[in-house]
């Protein structure tokens, strides 16, 4: 069965758009809107849906002592979808004028005509966002850009002053201002405004022909006046030209297994990559992960908890709700060890059968959906972060990472430190080059043997790729002691 | 002086309205105090079909239409894009676009190329095919490339799915000193992401094979592009770790192509000035072994990098970069040659948003002699790798360490498959340390490598 007209009187009912966020903003009627679902209302399809999105994305950045790159760019557009069965059809387009909706809708239904009967099952029933988690205001949100000159200056000055060896600072800053507007044939109509903002610091330090890089950032759905508070800006070049000067003193790292120690915060990028994305109900649907099949099941030691939750307030991988209109919540991934539930959007949740966890997102109206992390990371433990480390005799610890990446058939991810130490008898002693770590998804966390009380989120910084689509994310971890894990340096 | 204001007239996506379009736009930008500005328009359709298990799994399909602006005021500047094309749009993204970069800082070697250093005229370089297909046959192209995965053999138990890819556009870039030009071009791609699984331990191992090409008639059969991707899937079933060991490395067409991939980012302009490569000061030094000479040539006929002019309206040409071992040139756009007091060598790469930044246009590695299996014949210990993962390289330092999956060698022949390894090493040692070069140079893409042996590298394991 496919959608009736009787959803549209619902989706009147439900229509609870914040007041800034009309459909007016992008010059569309709500009979408009109505007219290209009412076209999409065809045999077989399951759900259809309306993507309106408007972005204002403004970058300033410095090197060489010179704020002298500023850019802006300007993107609106609509995405339309049509779901039948397991088929989904999608348009967009950059104009939004009725007969563009309609060749939209079109395109996107030709998906139901093709032949193969499909079973209609219900979509999940939808509650509706009440909240705001980042009431940034928009002119905070985009801030003036002589404001963002001064800050990238103060932080260029900062970075050099730290140390002489410092020979260059690159450093930019970004923000994004969108306005989003959802409407679906399950009777909602709901928009959101997201602001989202960066600032990236890069050190160069040289010496005796040495030269090392280190870097630090931060950020979130906040407006421009918190990076100025208690100088946080100012703290963050330090720490880019920090990490640059203890790098000059690094020394190769080992190579083979031994034990890890994660801090807390950014190095949650471990749970992001070993279990995150193979907890993502697409794969899972299709049986493509190595975690299918494994609900119910120990995936890990009984200390580990892990969530990903939505709904933490300012957060970069947070969001009111999800690019289906559904409120993001925390959903519980790992409970003491055992693997809980995945994270699902409209079309996974329905096909599974499983509960609707408002991480279904999209990178922007010219991409479809998919169930997308927000914020992961894992519950604080009982342990004593310094008790942690004096549990290793010889070992890695490891406080940040540049990137990390995973394969989700066989589970096999990476991620690679940029600052990293030995541990030798109980202590951190000697700092050594970036290493890529590697292990296996479903089994790594099973040698998780103590975790900190200290979680810490990291300071939002992570942007996560899947298909070719990126999306903000978070991710943070207490103080964690991994048992064995290889570690891919060059000494032997 | 009275400012005249020139208007913008809208227009639509007809052949040859955006040269007009163009020509106001940077008319305006005259108007608010810009002295040069350049513009790019591009826009174009796409296609993308995905099959998964023999039934369609997603359509999409897309008009896009995309205007950059870059603007300088005396020596600042500043960028600009946006896809709304009304008059009244650009013509506020003109002024706001002069207002930002009159908030930058004076930058001295910003500006545009000089006028008599652009693109006179230019060859057809063979990018463009007007083979419009239907939905039926990219249907059946993913299909039939799937289909054939799961043909290929019984382990083949699952899928990613097959997806048929297909695009067209053009991009026109003017400026102020009166260039104009522009390029049709188009892609049809075909990939298939077969799961292979292991029928004693139920173990899943997925692979993908595919093929780009500009011209419809150009592409391999989906037959034989889903039957390699089986073939890679089955083949690493039983994948295993090794012991920890330094031993000879041979890596082949995709991965060696990715470490030319990262020689490319070591010799571009930005990273150079910026003091944050591994290749600092080294024009005329030798950075790798005299098995290596590497070229990039943006005048290849059908090539998925060529491209007529670069994106600040130089000509592109044929450049060699490293000659036996010998760095003989940077890739360089305008700013960034000036930076290293140099000339620009046509390999501005230019998103329509942003300003030019370098790009290579085809860039290779000159096959040699022996085939991929007298490499592999010549190590009697070693790892054959075929996939690579995780970002573990330091461009500034070129400290290389990187998560690998592939065979393991022993008296020449691949035995077992091996995966949950990483290599380790550094760059700059590992180009002069490559000892073979293959014969089998095939490009899939805009940077392409034959098989290659490095001497010797950290592999970590258990």
């Amino acid at each position: 069965m496919g959608y009736t007209s009787r959803s549209l009187e619902l989706w009147r009912k439900n229509a609870i758009m914040a007041d800034q966020v009309q459909l007016a903003t992008f010059g569309v009627t709500e009979l408009e809107a109505q007219h290209a679902l009412d076209r999409l209302s065809v045999r077989d399809v399951d759900y259809a849906d309306l993507y309106f999105e408007s972005r204002v994305s403004e970058s300033v950045s410095m090197e060489e002592g010179l704020v002298k790159r500023a850019s802006k760019s300007i993107s609106q557009g609509v995405g339309v979808r049509a779901i039948a069965g397991e088929k989904t059809g999608f348009a967009y387009s950059d104009e939004l004028t009725k007969k563009d909706l309609e060749i939209a809708a079109d395109t996107a239904r030709y998906i139901a005509n093709s032949p193969k009967g499909d079973r209609a099952v219900p979509v999940p029933a939808q509650r509706r966002p009440t909240r705001d988690l980042y009431p940034v205001e928009r002119a905070q949100a985009e801030a003036a850009t002589p404001d963002r000159v001064a800050l990238l200056n103060e932080i260029d000055a900062e970075a050099r002053r730290y140390d002489s060896r410092i020979k260059n600072v690159m450093a930019s800053f970004n923000t994004e201002y969108k306005v989003v507007a959802v409407a679906t044939s399950d009777g909602t109509l709901v928009g959101d405004v997201q602001p989202l903002s960066r600032l990236q610091i890069t050190c160069i330090a040289e010496e005796n022909g040495n030269r090392q890089v280190g870097s630090y950032g931060g950020g979130g759905r906040v407006g421009f006046e918190w990076y100025r508070e208690e100088n946080r800006h100012l703290g963050y070049a330090r720490e880019a030209a920090r990490e640059a000067i203890l790098n000059l003193s690094a020394v190769d790292a080992p190579a083979g297994v031994m034990p890890l120690v994660l801090a807390g915060g950014w190095p949650g990028i471990l749970l992001h990559e070993a279990i995150g994305h193979g907890l993502e109900a697409d794969f899972n649907r299709k049986k493509t992960s190595a975690f299918s099949n494994l609900i119910g099941k120990r995936v890990a030691s009984d200390v580990c908890t892990i969530v990903d939750d939505g709904t933490l307030p300012f957060r970069r991988g947070s969001l009111n709700m999800d690019d289906e209109g559904t409120p993001t919540g925390c959903t519980t991934l790992i409970e003491k060890g055992v693997l809980r539930g995945y994270i699902t959007d409209k079309l996974n949740a329905r096909l599974m059968g499983i509960a609707l966890t408002g991480n279904g997102r999209r990178e922007s109206y010219q991409s479809v959906v998919l169930p997308r992390m927000t914020n992961t990371f894992m519950l604080a433990g009982e342990s004593d972060p310094q008790d942690i480390v004096r549990s290793v005799k010889k070992g890695l610890y490891a406080v940040s990472f540049g990137g990390g990446q995973v394969d989700i058939t066989n589970g096999k991810f990476v991620f690679s430190a940029s600052e990293a130490y030995l541990i030798e008898d109980g202590k951190i002693t000697t700092p050594v080059k970036g290493a890529t770590l590697i292990g296996n998804g479903p089994e790594i966390l099973t040698k998780v043997s103590m975790v900190g009380h200290d979680l810490k989120l990291d300071n939002g910084i992570g942007t996560c790729g899947k298909d070719g689509q990126s999306v903000p994310v978070g991710v943070g971890l207490p103080t964690l002691k991994i048992d064995e894990i290889t570690v891919g340096g060059t000494q032997g | 002086m009275l400012q005249k204001q020139t208007s913008i007239r809208s227009a639509d996506a007809v052949n040859g309205t955006y040269n007009q379009l163009a020509a106001d736009v940077l008319a305006r930008a005259k108007d608010c105090g810009a002295t040069e500005a350049d513009i790019v328009v591009a826009d174009g359709e796409t296609f993308s079909l995905q099959v998964r298990v023999g039934a369609v799994d997603r359509l999409t399909k897309a008009r896009e239409k995309r205007l950059g602006l870059r603007v300088f005021v005396g020596k600042r500047s500043a960028t600009t894009s946006t896809s709304d094309f009304s008059r009244e749009s650009l013509e506020r993204l003109v002024s706001e676009t002069c207002t930002l970069a009159k908030a930058v800082v004076e930058d001295p070697v910003s500006g545009l190329p000089d006028a008599s250093q652009m693109a006179q005229d230019w060859p057809d370089l063979d990018l463009y095919d007007g083979t419009i297909l239907s939905t039926e046959t990219q249907i059946e192209w993913a299909k039939r490339g799937e289909a054939a995965a799961f043909a290929a053999d019984s382990r083949v138990t699952n899928s990613e799915g097959a997806e048929f890819d297909s695009s067209s556009g053009r991009v026109v870039l003017a400026n102020s000193h009166g260039f104009v030009g522009s390029y049709k071009s188009s892609s049809y791609s075909l990939s298939v992401s077969p799961i292979a699984t292991e029928p004693e331990t139920g173990a899943m191992q997925r692979d993908a094979w595919y093929e780009v090409q500009r011209k419809f008639s150009r592409l391999a059969s989906a037959e034989s592009i889903g039957q390699e991707a089986a073939r890679r899937a089955v083949r690493r079933l039983g994948a295993r770790k090794v012991a920890t060991k330094r031993v000879p490395v041979v890596f082949d067409q995709e991965t060696a192509g990715s470490l030319l991939a990262n020689l490319c980012s070591a010799v571009s302009g930005y990273g150079l000035y910026k003091r944050a490569s591994f290749l600092l000061d080294q024009l005329g030094q030798t950075i790798a072994s005299n098995l290596i000479t590497v070229y990039d040539d943006g005048r290849m006929a059908g090539g998925l990098g060529s491209r007529p002019f670069d994106g600040e309206g130089l000509a592109t040409s044929k450049n060699t970069i490293v000659e036996r071992g010998v760095l003989k040139s940077y890739l360089l756009d305008t700013y960034s040659g000036k930076k290293l007091g140099l000339s620009s060598t046509g390999n501005a790469s230019r998103s329509v948003g942003e300003s030019p930044s370098v790009g290579p246009t085809n860039f290779y590695l000159l096959p040699g002699v022996k085939s991929p299996q007298d490499i592999i014949g010549s190590v009697k210990e070693g790892l054959y790798v075929t996939d690579l993962i995780g970002f573990g390289i330091n461009m500034v330092t070129g400290d290389y360490s990187r998560g690998a999956c592939g065979f393991w060698i022993e008296n020449g022949e691949l035995t077992y498959p091996v995966e949950e390894i990483t290599i380790a090493g550094n760059l700059k040692e590992m180009f002069k340390h490559i000892e073979m070069v293959g014969s089998d140079l095939v490009f899939r893409g805009r940077i392409a490598s034959p098989t290659v042996k490095i001497t010797e590298m950290m592999v970590a394991g258990n």
